[in-house]
């Protein structure tokens, strides 16, 4: 076991998925990230921790550029998914933002029935080339989110009508269906009581197998649960980042330490 | 005393009961506010309170009692035969003018006071002695009718008196009371906070009410209209050709055409373009193209109607036979004159689109951010994000607009008078003249018709047609509204 952690840094720094570079982030006057470097590894889970306003949701945006609906918003540094640099004026965002799903803090299914909440996304981008191929596509991501069993009588009633855990997975069920690489999760459990928490954990730990997840989360108990690794945020700038058993066993940091022993944040 | 003078006077009263009211309450405390129940004004304003309120309803109540006494006073004076020989109505207002007369010459001092409760037809020439001042009479005053009219002055006369002595008595007794009321402990605070809550209560009955009102002059004028003119030639007949000599067709059906088809022009002009900006409003333009331009369309619904008649009729119209007319760019010779149902239909369109725009664009904005979010990060671009998820969301909000401005629409007068003519016609093409229910309403009142003949009562069944489907579309229109209001939560 001594040695996982060396031979996933060295295999990982050759091949993260997606490598931060220097990244400034302001809103108008206000610099809310300073310069953040951070590797995320391909098919595991990332989590961003730290208190209320310091940046971890901000950078979370900037990985799809969701940050760019906002007119004040302006990023530098470079941000790069598998070699290409996203703020590159060549990329398109809305293409980018078919590559990075994104799952937010409140459920937000759109008021349409559950299948057109699932088929929005792959009839925008063109995905099926028949009714039957797009059926398949709303089956089989409903299955990867658990959600299956619980709807498939009832994909023509609203999304709207469902309880608050179905309603993330069946955002989430949303995100896979346009097959992204990365998905990352703002908060996705803050919305939620417990039992519904557990479930949507326990997607988490299975859509690991396919896609690269990144997830904010208030809670050092989820971050422990969910993620292989943790990036620890203060006041804007990454303080810490490593193995989540080393960020919550060992903290290097002496801020780290505070905010996880819960002396402040 | 007359009435200006007891209002002034009651105010005088008030002031006066606010300061020994506020000035009891402080010295029964001592002086130290602190000891009061209430902030010392209260006390002056409840002092206030206790002078007015009786004394202003005492005065209304004044105002609508004394004339109906007086009437019936006066009229017993009067004989059957007289009554049979013209109507009580032409002998009253007979009496009250050679009654006006007879107080502007004493007030002018060409009659004593006496002289005029004492003189008497068979001595003096009454019609010419008022004609000498200005009050012309139609006929010779006969003995009756100026003995009655001196009635009519003696009992007006003490009977302002009494008034005046009333009103002045019940404010003194509030003033009495709400002064005796005042003390450190009384809840003065309480008293007013009642006060303010009738007062509001009553300023929303009057609102109500007028309503009821005005609903109920025109139920009753319908019917007469009815009683005098079948329903059915009404809301079926096919021709609308008033004349004021009788024999008039009076059919509904050309008239609620032509609004029709103006008002779907008009809608068919402002939804699309009221609705796309409300778009680019709301979700493309920057705060700066926002903060100058939501302004500047909402002019357009500060313009006066008939500001935009004339645009009708004076730019749009002309342009219009420039293109259709005879001789135009087209050649053809489909327009006849430059008022049409396109004309006004455009026109009228172009002050909607605000009504269109504003509405839509207050509920487009309440459609979550969440919503645009979650379609955004799936990877949609902008626009389609506004046809898919936005338009969807804020669609019965968005009816609900649309509705309101067709009930606009159907209302408008000037821009119809002016714009389309005054033919009433049954025809499909838009390049000719026709004209609406409004415009109608306002012709057929404006005449020398007699008021009881049905070519002028014709237009309070026009009015109440009208009405019934403005509020139709409203309450169709909230009833959307409501319904599907929390779609998205």
């Amino acid at each position: 076991m001594n040695e996982m952690p060396n031979f996933e840094q060295a295999k990982t720094m050759t091949e993260s998925k997606i490598s931060a570079n220097k990244v400034q982030v302001y809103y108008g006057d206000t610099h809310a990230i300073k310069d953040v470097d951070i590797e995320i590894q391909p098919r595991s889970v990332t989590a961003f921790i730290g208190p209320s306003g310091c940046g971890k949701s901000t950078f979370l945006r900037t990985l799809n550029r969701m940050n760019d609906t906002i007119d004040i918003c302006r990023v530098e540094g470079s941000i790069k998914i598998d070699g290409e640099n996203i703020y590159d004026p060549k990329v398109d965002p809305v293409q980018l933002r078919a590559k990075v799903g994104m799952v937010f803090q409140k459920p937000n299914p759109f008021p349409k029935s559950i299948y057109d909440n699932i088929a929005y996304g792959p009839r925008i981008h063109g995905l099926s080339r028949s009714k039957a191929e797009l059926d398949e596509i709303v089956a089989s991501s409903l299955q990867k989110a658990g959600l299956w069993e619980e709807v498939k009588n009832r994909l023509d009633e609203p999304g709207t009508g469902m309880s608050g855990g179905q309603q993330q997975r069946l955002c989430i069920a949303r995100a896979i269906a346009v097959s992204p690489e990365v998905i990352l999760m703002d908060e996705p459990c803050s919305a939620l009581d417990p039992i519904a928490t557990a479930k949507v954990e326990e997607l988490i730990d299975e859509l690991r197998e396919n896609f690269t997840i990144v997830i904010v989360t208030h809670s050092m108990q989820q971050a422990a649960r969910v993620s292989q690794r943790t990036a620890f945020f203060h006041l804007g700038v990454l303080v810490e980042e490593g193995l989540t058993e080393d960020i919550f066993t060992n903290p290097k940091d002496k801020r780290t330490q505070d905010y996880i022993t819960g002396r402040f944040g | 005393m007359s009435l200006p003078y007891i209002l002034i006077a009651l105010l005088v009263l008030a002031v006066a009961g606010y300061i020994v009211g506020r000035g009891k309450a402080l010295s029964s405390a001592g002086g130290d506010s602190r000891e009061l129940h209430s902030l010392p004004g209260y006390y002056g304003w409840n002092v206030v309170v206790s002078i007015l309120v009786p004394a202003l309803l005492l005065l209304i109540a004044w105002l609508i009692i004394q004339p109906i006494v007086l009437d019936s006073q006066v009229s017993s004076k009067i004989s059957e035969e007289t009554i049979a020989a013209s109507s009580l109505d032409l002998i009253m207002s007979d009496v009250v003018r050679v009654a006006e007369g007879l107080d502007l010459a004493v007030s002018q001092g060409v009659m004593s006071a006496d002289m005029a409760s004492s003189i008497r037809t068979e001595l003096t020439d009454v019609r010419s002695r008022l004609g000498e001042i200005g009050v012309a009479l139609g006929s010779e005053v006969t003995a009756e009718t100026l003995r009655a009219a001196q009635t009519y002055r003696s009992i007006s006369g003490t009977g302002l008196l009494l008034r005046s002595i009333a009103v002045l008595a019940a404010g003194l007794i509030g003033f009495a009371v709400g002064v005796m009321r005042t003390n450190k402990d009384f809840r003065a605070r309480n008293v007013v906070e009642t006060v303010v809550r009738y007062i509001l209560i009553a300023a929303a009955s009057i609102a109500i009410l007028t309503t009821v009102g005005i609903v109920l002059s025109l139920i009753f004028n319908t019917v007469e209209f009815f009683r005098l003119y079948p329903a059915a030639d009404f809301f079926f007949g096919l021709t609308w050709a008033p004349s004021f000599g009788g024999g008039s067709e009076l059919g509904i059906v050309p008239l609620i055409w032509a609004t029709m088809y103006i008002s779907l022009i008009a809608l068919a002009v402002a939804v699309p373009i009221g609705l796309f900006a409300a778009i680019y409003l709301s979700e493309y333009a920057t705060s700066h193209v926002r903060a100058v331009a939501k302004p500047l369309l909402e002019i357009l619904a500060g313009i006066p109607t008939i500001v935009y008649g004339l645009f009708a009729l004076l730019t749009v119209g002309p342009l219009l036979m420039n293109v259709f007319g005879s001789g135009g760019a087209l050649g053809v010779s489909w327009m006849s004159g430059a008022s049409s149902v396109f004309t006004a239909g455009a026109v009228m369109g172009i002050m909607l689109i605000p009504f269109v725009s504003s509405l839509s664009d207050d509920i487009i904005n309440a459609v979550p951010q969440a919503m645009r979010d979650g379609s955004l990060g799936l990877g949609a671009t902008h626009s389609e994000t506004v046809k898919q998820v936005i338009l969807p969301a804020a669609l019965p909000g968005i009816v609900g607009a649309i509705l309101l401005a067709a009930s606009r629409a159907i209302g408008e007068t000037m821009i119809v008078v002016l714009g389309a003519g005054a033919a009433a016609r049954l025809s499909m093409n838009p390049l000719e003249a026709m004209t609406t229910v409004t415009a109608k309403i306002v012709s057929q009142l404006t005449g020398d018709a007699d008021f009881a003949s049905p070519e002028a009562l014709v237009a309070f069944a026009l009015g109440m047609t009208l009405f019934v489907v403005t509020l139709g579309l409203n309450i169709v229109a909230l009833y959307i509204v409501r319904k599907y209001r929390e779609q998205y939560d």
